[in-house]
């Protein structure tokens, strides 16, 4: 008991903002449930939050392939997570997660069609080593651009991803495309599509491999940002440039090889998603995951096991919204408000610690403090 | 010997003389084009002027669409009238801007509150802002807009110059591509020359320029850095607000998830790029809206020869990205020459105050 209240003690300072804004973003997303019920068919209803809370929590959790479901949308939430975070780490504002995220997606799916008859031993790693070489070279580019002339990967990353969606589109029309479908898309998979554990309940049909790399990037990250040399220099970078190059480091070296390993996490996300989940990639492919990794990153304050932990919450949110939607009637973008209220508390931590009396407590944002240090201006080299 | 047909030179000749043919009908197009992106910058420069950065651009952009459409939408329905002379203006079309930027300046009050008083990291609130705009906008177009789908209160109409001033050689053209806008279009002009004018001319100019500068020392002669900062960043969103009404109450007559696309973020490169002034932000704004015009010119007018293979052979999708390929490319060459005001991006904190 008393080893747990010392646990306890150790975590709240950490946990405590951004656990209340979760809890806060969950009764808000429920006041606007109930407000925009009146727009909807079944009208006003007082017991309406509740609804949309068991929706949320039943299509998450209860039942076996609900459970799939949150960890096949958890595995590219967090892997892409990891991806802003590290960057985050470093000092860099990765928002090109969704453009790097795509481009793997579109190479894992263009290049493990073309291997879909090649042994899996093959056409997996290879399908999935394409997905990781485009994110890094996505990232690179604003990372190289950061680190040579100064331009902030704020907006660079941003219109990189306007690129990159055109990008997609154009190999898929152009490169990939495979006949006999009714809209431009890439072939099917085959022997590149990632093993699941489909044949112990087809409840578990969609449950792949690619949970189980998630969950081993965690540490592999963990280790990389906080026991090796790598690591000490990027944090360090992260925190004081300065001092960085004082102590001989080369932020410049740094901050192109952060974006580029913070891309090929990206593209890797991508990757996992289109060889464990979807199987293969539309000319233009609506997904969130590039933005909600921004949220999963923040929340989650940067740390791998925040990240993993903000990964699964946002994953069993998307998982619970459709139930929700047929339960409650209210449109499965319930979850992008419930995602916005978050962190839109996490920002305004004061209020989060004033209404839940938390004390103690850093700042719900401190982790990426250096992201605004160097906009507009010259990279330090 | 043909000049046109020296390889490379001779194209690039042959691009120079098509440019300039087509040029006339290009203006048009590009300074309607330009318009949200110069307000958008006009946002970025005052906020960034008095020190607060402000990323959140496109999503104050992409609310006061929202806002403007659903207001000007339920208005048109609830009391159908009929347009007024000018600019074919309705009362639901007037209050559609007017929440715009409304709900524009609210949200921007929310941007100053996190970033002045909170002293929240500025890119992270912007950020925080675009992805709960995105978010937001797309749930209650999912609920307001989808079940009705005949709403909407139509756009504003563009003047009509008298033929006479457009006719005249040579110059004609310039006031046909002046003149012949929407009121929000032709409002970026007078705004953008008020703005310069004000801002280096101005008591209010100089102490928003001595606190994005040095807000001790403005605080020092007597300057509030905290109204000061606050009052730009909400009054700036305004014009982000103006951005949002022309999306959709000027250029379509509909709203789309995510319709900003990323207009909000070359506005902040035509910030830097234009020195964090408002008429070289404007001329930024104006050769990132030309290169998105350009597609429409290829595909309005082709041209032939050498030229024509070329320009028809590259796919849809790289004109597409021609604006943020070439947004890219300035700022990386612009950056290290470009000084941001000193203080920008750094939040104040009195001293005194223990």
């Amino acid at each position: 008991m008393s080893r747990l209240r010392q646990l306890w003690d150790r975590a709240r300072p950490v946990v405590a903002v951004p656990l209340g804004a979760v809890i806060l973003g969950l009764v808000v997303a429920g006041v606007v449930a109930l407000a925009s019920s009146v727009f909807t068919p079944q009208g006003f209803d007082l017991l309406l939050p509740f609804k949309v809370y068991a929706g949320l929590f039943g299509g998450a959790f209860l039942g076996l392939d609900h459970i799939t479901n949150t960890l096949v949308n958890a595995t590219p939430l967090i892997v892409a997570g990891l991806a802003v975070g590290f960057g985050f780490k470093a000092g860099l504002f990765n928002i090109g997660a969704d453009g790097q995220f795509l481009l793997g997606a579109v190479m894992a799916a263009g290049i493990g069609a073309m291997l879909a008859t090649a042994p899996a031993i093959v056409a997996i790693p290879v399908a999935l080593g394409a997905a990781a070489i485009a994110g890094a070279l996505w990232g690179f580019i604003p990372g190289a651009l950061k680190a040579w002339t100064g331009a902030h990967e704020v907006v660079t990353t941003i219109m990189l991803n306007f690129i990159g969606r055109s990008l997609v589109a154009y190999l898929v029309l152009n490169v990939f495309q495979a006949p006999g479908f009714s809209f431009a898309r890439t072939g099917p998979l085959g022997n590149a599509e990632l093993p699941t554990l489909g044949f112990l309940s087809p409840d578990l049909d969609r449950l792949n491999l690619g949970i189980l790399i998630a969950l081993l990037l965690v540490p592999a990250i963990w280790w990389l940002l906080f026991r090796s040399t790598l690591g000490f220099e990027i944090r360090t970078v992260g925190t004081n440039p300065d001092a960085a190059r004082y102590a001989g480091m080369r932020p410049a070296v740094l901050t192109i090889l952060t974006m580029s390993l913070s891309g090929l996490l990206a593209g890797v996300a991508g990757g996992l998603d289109i060889l464990g989940a979807t199987h293969f990639i539309p000319a233009s492919y609506g997904t969130t995951v590039g933005f909600d990794s921004i949220a999963v990153a923040l929340l989650g304050r940067s740390h791998p096991v925040g990240i993993l932990l903000a990964g699964l919450l946002f994953g069993a949110l998307r998982a619970g919204a459709g139930p929700m939607q047929l339960d409650a009637h209210i449109p499965v973008e319930l979850v992008d408000v419930i995602q916005a209220v978050i962190l839109l508390f996490l920002a305004a931590d004061v209020i989060v610690r004033q209404l839940l009396r938390i004390r103690r407590a850093k700042s719900g944002l401190e982790p990426v403090e250096a992201a605004t240090g160097s906009y507009g201006k010259q990279a330090s080299l | 010997m043909d000049v046109f047909s020296i390889p490379v030179i001779g194209i690039v000749l042959q691009l120079i003389v098509y440019l300039i043919d087509v040029l006339p009908d290009l203006a048009p197009i590009a300074i309607a084009l330009a318009a949200p992106l110069a307000l958008g910058a006009m946002c970025g420069v005052v906020g960034e002027r008095s020190g607060v950065v402000n990323i959140g651009i496109e999503g104050m952009m992409l609310i006061a669409a929202f806002m403007g459409f659903i207001v000007a939408g339920f208005v048109a329905q609830a009391f159908p009238m009929d347009p007024l002379p000018i600019f074919g203006a309705t009362p639901a079309l007037l209050l559609g801007v007017a929440a715009a930027v409304l709900s524009a300046m609210a949200v921007g009050l929310l941007h100053a509150w996190l970033s002045i008083t909170i002293r929240a990291d500025q890119i992270i609130s912007g950020t925080i802002i675009n992805i709960a705009a995105l978010g937001l906008t797309g749930y209650f177009n999912r609920l307001l807009i989808s079940p009705n789908p005949r709403l909407g209160a139509g756009i504003f109409a563009t003047f009509d110059p008298p033929a006479e001033l457009t006719s005249i050689p040579v110059v004609g053209w310039v006031f046909n591509a002046l003149l012949h806008q929407g009121p929000i279009t032709m409002s970026v002009i007078v705004i953008v020359i008020v703005l310069q004018v004000l801002l280096f001319r101005s008591r209010w100019g100089l102490r928003t320029r001595a606190t994005g500068e040095n807000p001790e020392a403005a605080d020092t002669v007597g300057v509030d850095v905290i109204r000061l900062r606050y009052r730009n960043v909400v009054m700036s969103a305004a014009f982000a607000g103006l951005a949002g009404a022309w999306l959709t109450l000027e250029a379509t007559s509909s709203f789309q998830n995510g319709m900003t696309t990323g207009r909000g973020f070359i506005a902040l490169a035509a910030v830097i790029t234009g020195r964090w002034t408002p008429i070289g932000a404007w001329g930024a704004a104006l050769l990132f809206a030309f290169s998105d015009a350009l597609q429409v010119a290829v595909s309005l007018r082709p041209p032939s020869g050498q030229l024509g293979d070329l320009l028809n052979g590259i796919p849809h999708e790289a004109y597409a990205s021609l604006p943020y390929l070439l947004t890219i490319i300035i700022l990386a060459g612009v950056v290290g020459r470009s000084i941001p005001p000193a203080a920008d991006g750094r939040p104040f904190a009195r001293e005194a105050r223990a």
